[in-house]
C-alpha cells in the first residue's frame, strides 16, 4: 500500500522545480478559512450552550477548558460536546467527499447523493441493522460495502461513456431509485420501533451519537482526511483530462480508484454514524468556490464550510421546532433548494 | 400537418390497431390473474360466482373485499400514471420524464401527509384533495423548470432538477411523519405505493379526477402532435400552443393527483409505458396516449401480482417492485439515447 501511494506520488516529484520555491496560498484564502473557522467556532459555542440547561458562552467556554461547575462540564463535555463535534467532522467529511467526486467527474452535479453512493451505504448499514442487528461497527462495514459496491456498479454502467457526462447522472440516479425502493422495502418489514429508529437514522440523524461512536468516526475521518492530502496533487492532475494526466505519467486508473475509495470511504463512515445526510456533499464544495474565487486551499475552506453547514443545520433542525428532527431533513431542504436554484440559474446562463 | 399523421400507410395503422387489440386482451387476461393470483389462490368459477353475487364463505368475501378493489385500484392507477407519463413526456418533449421522476407524486404524496399527519385528516376526500392540490403545484413548477431552457435540449437537467425537487419534498414528508408516530405509521405503507390499505371510498372520490384527467388528455391530443414539432412551427400551424399546455398541466394534474391518492406515490410507471407504447404507435400522440392508457394498467398489475408472489405469503408493495424494474429501464433508455442529446 505504501509502494502504491509513492508510485502514484512520484509524477508531483518528478514534477520538482515548480515546487522548489515555497508556495503561499494568497491572502483571499487564507482570510476566507479564517473567517470561516471562527464562524464555526462559534455556531459550535452556541450549540454547546443551548437546550434545556441553558449557558452562556463564558460557561460554555471554561467548561470547555475543564473549568466551571461540574453539572456544566457534565452537560458541554458529556451530553453536547460528541453531537457538536460529529457535525463538525462530519460535515467536513461529507463536502470533502462530495469534492473529490465532483472534480473526478468533472461534474458539479456529481454528489455521492446524485450518484447513487448515500442510497447504497443506506442499504448496507439497514441490511446490518435489520437483518444482522449489528453495531456499530458492523453498521460502518455493511456502509462501506454498500457504498463500494454501488459505485462499482455506477463505473460499470457508465463506462463506456467514461466517466463524464450526463450518462453517469442518470445511471446514479436510476441505482439510487432501486436502492431507495429497496430501502423502504427492508423498512416496511421492520417492527414499528425498529422501523421508526431506523427511519429517523435514514433521514440524517445526529440525535443518537455519542462518544463511543464519536470517537472511532472522527479518527477514521482524520486518516482519511491525511490520506486525501497526499492524493491532491493527483486529482489536481486528472482535473485537466485523461489525457493531459497520462501524458504526465500518471497511473490514471490507479489514481482514480484510490480517490474513489477515499470519497466512499468518507461518506461511508459518517452514513454509518448518522445515516444518510443528503445534499453537504453536493453544496458545500459549490459554496467555498464562490467563496474563494480561486484554486488555493479549496480542501481546506469546503472542509470548512461543510462542517459550518451541518453544525447550523443540526441546530437548527434540533431547536428550530417543539420537537427535535432530524438534521439530514434540514440539508435535504437547504441543499435540494440549493440543487433546484443552481440548475435553474445555469440553464437561464446557457440560454442567454 | 396532422393530416399527415392521421391516417399511417396500412402497415402503420395495422399495426397500432393490432398493438392496441393485444394490450387490451392482455389487460383483460391480467384483471383475471390479478382476482385469482395471491396469497390464497382462487379457481375462476368461485370469483365468477362472487361477481354474479351468488356465492358465500371466506373466499366469496375475499374476492369481494379485498381481490376487486385492488384490481380496480391497479387499473385506475395505471390508467392515470400511464397516460399522464405520455402526456408529461410529449409536453416537455423530454423522453426521460416521468410524473413520479420529476416529483409531481412527491408534491401529491407531501399534501396528503400534511392532511394527515398536521391536520388529523383521514377521510377519502381529504386525501383527494390534498394530492390533487400538491400535484398541481409541482407539475406547474416542473413545467417551468422545464420551458425555462432552449426547448428540450437537455432531457436530463429537467431530471435532476426533478428529483432534487422530489428528495426536498421527500424530506418534509419524513419530517412529518416522524414528528407524528401515528402518521408515520398510517403512512408508511401509503408512502412507499401500495395498491391495498384502504377501503373503496378512497377510489370512488378519485375516480372522476382520474375520468375528466383522461378526457382532457383525448382532447389535447392532436394539439400535442403539432407541439412535437415545437412551439414556434406549432402556433404557425394554427395549433393553440398555450390551452394545449394549460389543458396538459391540469390533465397531468389530475391524473397523476388522483393516482397518488389512492395508491401513494409511483416511480417509473409513466416513464416507461410510453415508451412502450412509442414502439407500435410511432411519433402520432394519440395513439401513444391509447396505448398508454392500457399498457399503464397492464404493467402496474403485473408489479402487483409479482410482488404478491415473490415472498409469499408476505407482498412486496407495488411501488417498490416499479422502482426496482424501472431503475434498470431507465438505465437502459440513457444508453440508448447516448449519442442523440448527450
Amino acid at each position: 500500500m505504501v509502494s502504491t501511494l509513492a508510485s502514484l506520488l512520484s509524477p508531483r516529484r518528478a514534477a520538482g522545480p515548480a515546487h522548489t520555491k515555497r508556495w503561499a496560498p494568497p491572502r483571499r484564502a487564507i482570510a476566507v478559512c479564517a473567517l470561516l473557522s471562527i464562524v464555526v467556532s462559534a455556531v459550535c459555542v452556541v450549540a454547546l450552550g443551548t437546550g434545556d440547561i441553558a449557558l452562556s458562552p463564558t460557561e460554555v467556554v471554561s467548561a470547555l477548558l475543564g473549568g466551571g461547575e461540574r453539572t456544566d462540564r457534565i452537560v458541554v463535555l458529556e451530553w453536547r460536546l460528541p453531537r457538536v463535534l460529529a457535525a463538525v467532522a462530519f460535515g467536513a467529511a461529507l463536502a470533502v467527499g462530495g469534492a473529490v467526486f465532483q472534480s473526478l467527474t468533472r461534474n458539479p452535479l456529481a454528489g455521492p447523493d446524485i450518484l447513487g453512493l448515500s442510497a447504497g451505504s443506506h442499504t448496507g448499514a439497514l441490511i446490518v441493522i435489520i437483518v444482522l442487528a449489528g453495531g456499530y461497527a458492523e453498521v460502518a462495514a455493511g456502509a462501506l460495502l454498500g457504498g463500494l459496491l454501488t459505485a462499482a456498479l455506477v463505473y460499470m454502467f457508465s463506462l463506456r461513456a467514461g466517466l463524464q457526462g450526463f450518462r453517469l447522472i442518470v445511471v446514479g440516479v436510476s441505482l439510487a431509485a432501486t436502492l431507495s425502493a429497496i430501502n423502504t422495502w427492508m423498512l416496511l418489514r421492520a417492527e414499528l420501533d425498529v422501523a421508526m429508529t431506523a427511519a429517523a437514522w435514514g433521514a440524517g440523524s445526529l440525535g443518537t451519537v455519542a462518544w463511543r461512536q464519536v470517537v472511532p468516526a472522527v479518527v477514521a475521518i482524520a486518516v482519511l482526511l491525511a490520506a486525501l492530502r497526499l492524493l491532491i496533487p493527483l486529482l489536481r492532475h486528472l482535473e485537466l483530462g485523461d489525457d493531459a494526466a497520462r501524458a504526465l505519467g500518471l497511473p490514471v486508473e490507479r489514481a482514480k480508484l484510490a480517490l474513489v475509495a477515499v470519497g466512499v470511504a468518507l461518506i461511508a463512515v459518517v452514513t454509518a454514524a448518522a445515516g444518510p445526510i443528503a445534499f453537504v456533499a453536493l453544496a458545500a464544495p459549490h459554496i467555498a468556490r464562490l467563496l474563494l474565487r480561486g484554486p488555493a486551499l479549496q480542501m481546506t475552506a469546503t472542509a470548512l464550510t461543510g462542517s459550518l453547514m451541518l453544525t447550523i443545520a443540526d441546530h437548527v433542525a434540533q431547536h428550530a421546532l417543539p420537537t427535535p428532527l432530524p438534521a439530514g431533513i434540514a440539508t435535504v431542504v437547504i441543499g435540494g433548494g440549493y440543487l433546484v436554484w443552481l440548475l435553474l440559474h445555469e440553464t437561464r446562463r446557457t440560454r442567454s | 400537418m396532422v393530416a399527415a399523421l392521421d391516417d399511417g400507410d396500412g402497415p402503420v395503422r395495422l399495426r397500432r390497431g393490432a398493438a392496441l387489440v393485444l394490450s387490451s386482451l392482455a389487460l383483460c387476461l391480467l384483471v383475471v390473474l390479478s382476482v385469482c393470483v395471491g396469497a390464497r389462490g382462487i379457481a375462476p368459477g368461485v370469483v365468477w360466482d362472487a361477481l354474479r353475487g351468488v356465492g358465500s364463505g371466506e373466499e366469496y368475501g375475499m374476492v369481494r373485499d379485498l381481490r376487486i378493489p385492488r384490481t380496480v385500484a391497479g387499473v385506475l392507477v395505471g390508467v392515470g400514471l400511464g397516460v399522464a407519463g405520455a402526456l408529461i413526456q410529449s409536453l416537455t418533449r423530454n423522453p426521460l420524464a416521468d410524473p413520479g421522476l420529476l416529483g409531481v407524486n412527491a408534491g401529491a404524496a407531501l399534501a396528503v401527509t400534511i392532511a394527515v399527519g398536521a391536520f388529523g385528516l383521514t377521510g377519502p376526500d381529504a386525501y383527494v384533495w390534498f394530492a390533487l392540490a400538491g400535484a398541481g403545484l409541482v407539475a406547474t413548477a416542473v413545467y417551468l423548470i422545464g420551458s425555462a431552457g432552449r426547448s428540450g435540449t437537455d432531457p436530463v437537467r429537467l431530471v435532476l432538477a426533478g428529483v432534487a425537487l422530489a428528495a426536498v419534498l421527500g424530506g418534509a414528508v419524513s419530517a412529518i411523519t416522524l414528528l407524528n408516530p401515528d402518521a408515520f405509521d398510517q403512512m408508511r405503507a401509503w408512502n412507499a405505493g401500495t395498491l391495498t390499505g384502504h377501503d373503496g371510498a378512497v377510489l370512488v372520490a378519485a375516480a372522476p379526477f382520474l375520468v375528466v384527467g383522461g378526457v382532457i388528455a383525448v382532447l389535447v391530443g392532436p394539439s400535442l402532435n403539432a407541439l412535437a414539432l415545437g412551439a414556434d412551427t406549432a402556433s404557425g400551424l394554427g395549433a393553440p400552443v398555450k390551452v394545449t399546455r394549460t389543458l396538459s398541466v391540469t390533465a397531468i394534474t389530475l391524473l397523476a393527483g388522483a393516482a397518488t391518492a389512492i395508491a401513494g406515490p409511483i416511480v417509473f410507471v409513466g416513464l416507461m409505458v410510453p415508451h412502450l407504447a412509442r414502439r407500435p404507435a410511432g411519433g402520432d400522440q394519440r395513439w401513444v396516449l391509447a396505448l398508454s392508457g392500457v399498457l399503464g394498467p397492464s404493467l402496474l398489475l403485473v408489479a402487483d401480482i409479482v410482488g404478491r408472489l415473490l415472498m409469499r405469503p408476505a407482498e412486496i408493495p407495488v411501488g417498490i417492485v416499479t422502482a426496482v424494474i424501472g431503475g434498470p429501464m431507465l438505465m437502459m433508455l440513457a444508453r440508448r439515447r447516448r449519442t442523440a442529446a448527450w
